[in-house]
């Protein structure tokens, strides 16, 4: 990680970067200025990003890959175009960048993929991928249920064992847990890069290191990770990656698959329809070479066009400054566990770690703190952050979650901060 | 802000009525629901012990246990508060009118219909969740207590409306 200082963003950059996002200037609730702190869950999208998306439907709206029209080509052309900024943002090859309609689905095509290869779709080259009872399915204590309910649910239905690292407790994974729960018998290991609750960035050399060894597919959920620090899938080495647009200053409704090319290649695909096929009679089909063996039907075109924008957009700020901004913004957000009757659920120092950071308030229930919050101008997440298992492991129901991005000011963290306050006053309990 | 937080319900969520599950008595009619926010992972646990018979039958008492932020936490009070020693449609009735009000879009009942004061002498301390009723996701959190206690009504048997089940999570 960069634990060095490179360059961040001055004033004037900030402030420039916040003038493209128009919703950053409303006020809420009568009258305050926004304080958007809910970035996690879905960030807010630049003009550029927006413009890209009407400039589709404005000038160039047509099918992609297919008609021989003049607008069918420029269409196609911006659509594949898109794929290519994506691609490089994440340091893969475009063939290897599969649209989907979000990370969840992404990750259900991996695991309906295995589905199929169990029931012997795909032939040959899809039986690395078939499982069996005996086999074995690791993920993490940490994961968003996106990234565990899929897993459990194939293992139920081809019997294999589900089983998981645990989180210790500063909330980082147990990465010595590997050598034991990883063995020869573990087909997939499905990990988040980073946990959109405690914030803590996985050390993914030693999960694909230890997946090497015992020959295991590696599947990253890179939802949290892409938008806010510099990754490069291929030399991270994973197998699999997933992410979202719309995290990552990108519209909803579309989202990435990214596979090395064999894997793809190999994988059965799981959505049937248009776009996706070669041969069709009334018994049998050939599919296209991926990564349009994927995508059936029609595609989130406009969207995957924003997508790219916010892509070039993010390249063109630089990953590393934005790193280092919301790291900055993290040593900020951190300053709340030294308040009293405050509890931070993940790591207190902001080392390999994001800006998101959920706590508990002794003696208020996570939605009256983001209630009062919310009074306040404050927008935050509160709730289980859909990662259920990581809350039960620290014996609670529900947290309250502030998480930044590249848009975000001290100033935000400072207002949050205050109106946290506010929030103990209120309930009687500083 | 007060609005929402009346004194009634912070009240009622630092001494709630009925909490603490009590032993059903096996020989009366009595049940038992589990309700949750998906949301929030809030929950409860609510038992229900009726006397009584027919249209004569009553709730004798409501105890529950469960976690969850002060507005579910004081609406479940206030519900105790409301329905024991009430019988089973007056209850139903009182269920009805409170969901009537989440309705209000923090506006409450009109202050030009005749039936409106009947309804808040009905209601006593729940007109203190008026306010809950114009934030659309706390108003959840408000019903999370009545979703238990309808769901106890329908699977004892107990209610007067047979049909008055179906949504368990509202």
């Amino acid at each position: 990680m960069n634990s060095t200082a490179p360059h961040t963003l001055s004033a004037n950059e900030l402030a420039a970067i916040r003038a493209d996002f128009p919703i950053l200037s409303r006020t809420v609730r009568d009258g305050k200025p926004l304080v958007y702190l809910d970035s996690g869950a879905t960030s807010q999208k630049p003009d550029p990003v927006l413009d890209a998306e009407q400039d589709f439907y404005l000038q160039r709206n047509a099918a992609v890959h297919r008609g021989a029209h003049h607008l069918a080509e420029e269409a196609t052309d911006a659509f594949e175009e898109a794929r290519h900024h994506v691609a490089r943002f994440v340091g893969a090859q475009p063939h290897d960048i599969v649209w989907t309609s979000g990370a969840t689905t992404a990750l259900n095509i991996i695991a309906y993929g295995m589905q199929n290869a169990t029931l012997g779709r795909g032939g040959d080259a899809a039986k690395r991928f078939a499982l069996a009872p005996g086999d074995e399915i690791v993920v993490t204590e940490m994961e968003h249920h996106a990234n565990l309910v899929p897993w459990q649910e194939l293992a139920h239905r081809t019997g294999a064992t589900l089983r998981w690292i645990s989180v210790d407790d500063s909330g980082r994974l147990r990465t010595e847990e590997l050598d034991t729960v990883v063995t020869q018998r573990t087909k997939v290991l499905a990990f988040t890069h980073a946990s959109n609750v405690t914030g803590a960035i996985t050390d993914v050399a030693a999960f694909v290191r230890r997946a090497k060894e015992v020959g295991a597919l590696t599947v990253l959920d890179a939802c949290q990770s892409v938008p806010h620090l510099p990754v490069n899938l291929t030399e991270l080495g994973v197998d699999f990656a997933v992410f979202s647009g719309h995290k990552m200053l990108g519209p909803t409704g579309v989202g990435v698959l990214y596979g090395r090319t064999e894997l793809l290649e190999a994988l059965p695909p799981v959505l049937l329809g248009g776009s996706m096929v070669e041969v069709v009679t009334m018994t049998d089909t050939t599919f296209m070479s991926p990564p349009q063996r994927f995508e059936a039907g029609t595609q989130p075109v406009a969207q995957a066009v924003a997508f790219g924008a916010a892509a070039q957009y993010l390249g063109e700020i630089g990953m590393d400054a934005v790193f280092a901004h919301e790291r900055d913004l993290t040593e900020r957000l951190l300053r709340i566990a030294d308040l009293p009757g405050i509890n931070v659920i993940g790591p207190l120092d902001a080392v390999d770690r994001l800006a998101v950071v959920s706590f508990t308030v002794d003696g208020v229930h996570a939605h009256d703190v983001g209630q009062v919050l919310d009074d306040y101008g404050v927008a935050v997440r509160v709730g289980h952050h859909c990662a259920q298992p990581l809350h039960r492991r620290f014996g609670i129901a529900s947290t309250t979650r502030a998480s930044a991005s590249v848009y975000t000011t001290e100033q935000d963290i400072d207002t949050f901060v205050e109106s946290l306050q506010q929030v103990q006053t209120f309930f009687q309990v500083n | 802000m007060e609005q929402l937080y009346q004194q009634v319900i912070l009240d009622h969520y630092k001494n709630p009525h009925g909490k603490g599950l009590a032993e059903l008595d096996a020989n009366q009619l009595g049940g038992e629901s589990h309700q949750v926010n998906p949301t929030c992972g809030d929950e409860v646990t609510m038992r229900v012990q009726f006397t009584g018979d027919g249209t004569q039958r009553t709730i004798s008492s409501v105890t529950w246990d469960g976690q969850g932020c002060s507005i579910s936490q004081a609406s479940i009070s206030v519900l105790v508060q409301l329905v024991e020693g009430q019988s089973v449609g007056d209850v139903e009735h009182v269920a009805d009118v409170f969901r009537q009000l989440m309705d209000t879009r923090g506006k409450g009942f009109p202050a030009d219909d005749e039936a409106t004061e009947s309804k808040e002498d009905l209601l006593d301390d729940a007109n203190a969740f008026t306010g809950v009723s114009k934030f659309p996701a706390r108003i959840k959190c408000a019903l999370l207590g009545w979703s238990a206690l309808r769901d106890t009504l329908a699977s004892t048997g107990a209610s007067a409306d047979a049909h008055a089940q179906g949504i368990k999570h509202c």
